[in-house]
């Protein structure tokens, strides 16, 4: 089944992101990187092409430049107050678990709303469920369940879902 | 070298090095798995990246040209610190280790390891808001 279906480039957008990218990790232009990473672009998306899923286009690249800069912001001040609680008096933290209801379809979009949970204040996520309605995530300071809920799905999850229109 | 790109860099160097012991004493001070998995996934990730930085700056001052390749290192930490977090947790739960007692929300560990959908009560009310 592969033999009718060959492609030189079976994904030509990875395969130019893989070539720029090697060579910015070696920091060089020299003709042996360049034919490294010709090679490398070429070889690894025929091995990985059978193993990609459908991906939703994004409707709006300008709100998706800006979800990574709140994305940002918010891994910073992440950090600060995870560092006052780890810190702080362990006896008052309340950890707990709460299961988020996902509005959101497209696997793209779960993991990317997964991913920010994990990076974001006091928040891993931890499971999904198996039909991807619910996102199982741990709180290090759990305070009012309903609130967190709130937050995640009109902090992150509304973003993501006008991206990709969805 | 100049002082203020050494000035700089040190300020940043010294930002992520808090943000590592941070971390490190989060994994050694927190009481059980699921609470420790939140000390490195955020302020490591924030530590290698601001150390990373630091060497950016220095790298491109010393070259005299922009040195990329730090910046990439970052960006592919901050994309595979979640996903370890996540496959961490997803042991936990499978091996049902314990959380502490305290833990608020601990019925919803059976179903997240089932990975069904939670138990009705509160979780009913939620579903109709968003």
């Amino acid at each position: 089944m592969k033999q009718s279906s060959f492609r030189l480039f079976p994904m030509p957008f990875h395969s130019m992101l893989l070539f720029v990218i090697w060579l910015l990790l070696n920091n060089s232009l020299s003709a042996g990187h360049i034919l490294l990473a010709s090679i490398l672009a070429i070889i690894i998306p025929w091995g990985v092409s059978s193993m990609t899923t459908e991906r939703p286009r994004i409707k709006k690249p300008m709100l998706a430049i800006s979800y990574v800069f709140l994305v940002l912001r918010d891994v910073i001040s992440a950090n600060f107050s995870v560092a006052l609680l780890v810190v702080g008096p362990l006896k008052k933290l309340s950890p707990g678990f709460v299961a988020v209801p996902l509005d959101i379809e497209t696997e793209l979009g779960i993991t990317l709303l997964a991913s920010t949970v994990s990076l974001t204040p006091g928040t891993v996520s931890a499971e999904i469920s198996e039909d991807q309605k619910w996102l199982y995530v741990h709180a290090l300071h759990l305070e009012n369940p309903e609130e967190l809920i709130e937050e995640v799905k009109s902090r992150y999850e509304a973003p993501l879902k006008e991206i990709f229109g969805c | 070298m100049n002082f203020y790109v050494e000035a700089i860099a040190s300020a940043i160097l010294v930002f992520g090095g808090v943000f590592l012991l941070v971390g490190s004493i989060g994994l050694a001070r927190l009481p059980d798995v699921y609470m420790r998995l939140h000390a490195p996934t955020k302020a490591t990730t924030l530590g290698i990246a601001g150390v990373l930085i630091a060497s950016c700056i220095i790298q491109s001052y010393r070259q005299e040209s922009l040195s990329i390749s730090e910046l990439l290192i970052t960006l592919f930490l901050i994309i595979t610190a979640p996903i370890a977090a996540n496959m961490i947790a997803k042991a936990a739960l499978h091996h049902e280790i314990d959380p502490i007692e305290r833990t608020k929300g601990q019925e919803l560990i059976a179903t997240a390891k089932e990975r069904t959908s939670p138990p009705a009560p509160e979780t009913e009310a939620g579903k109709e808001t968003p």
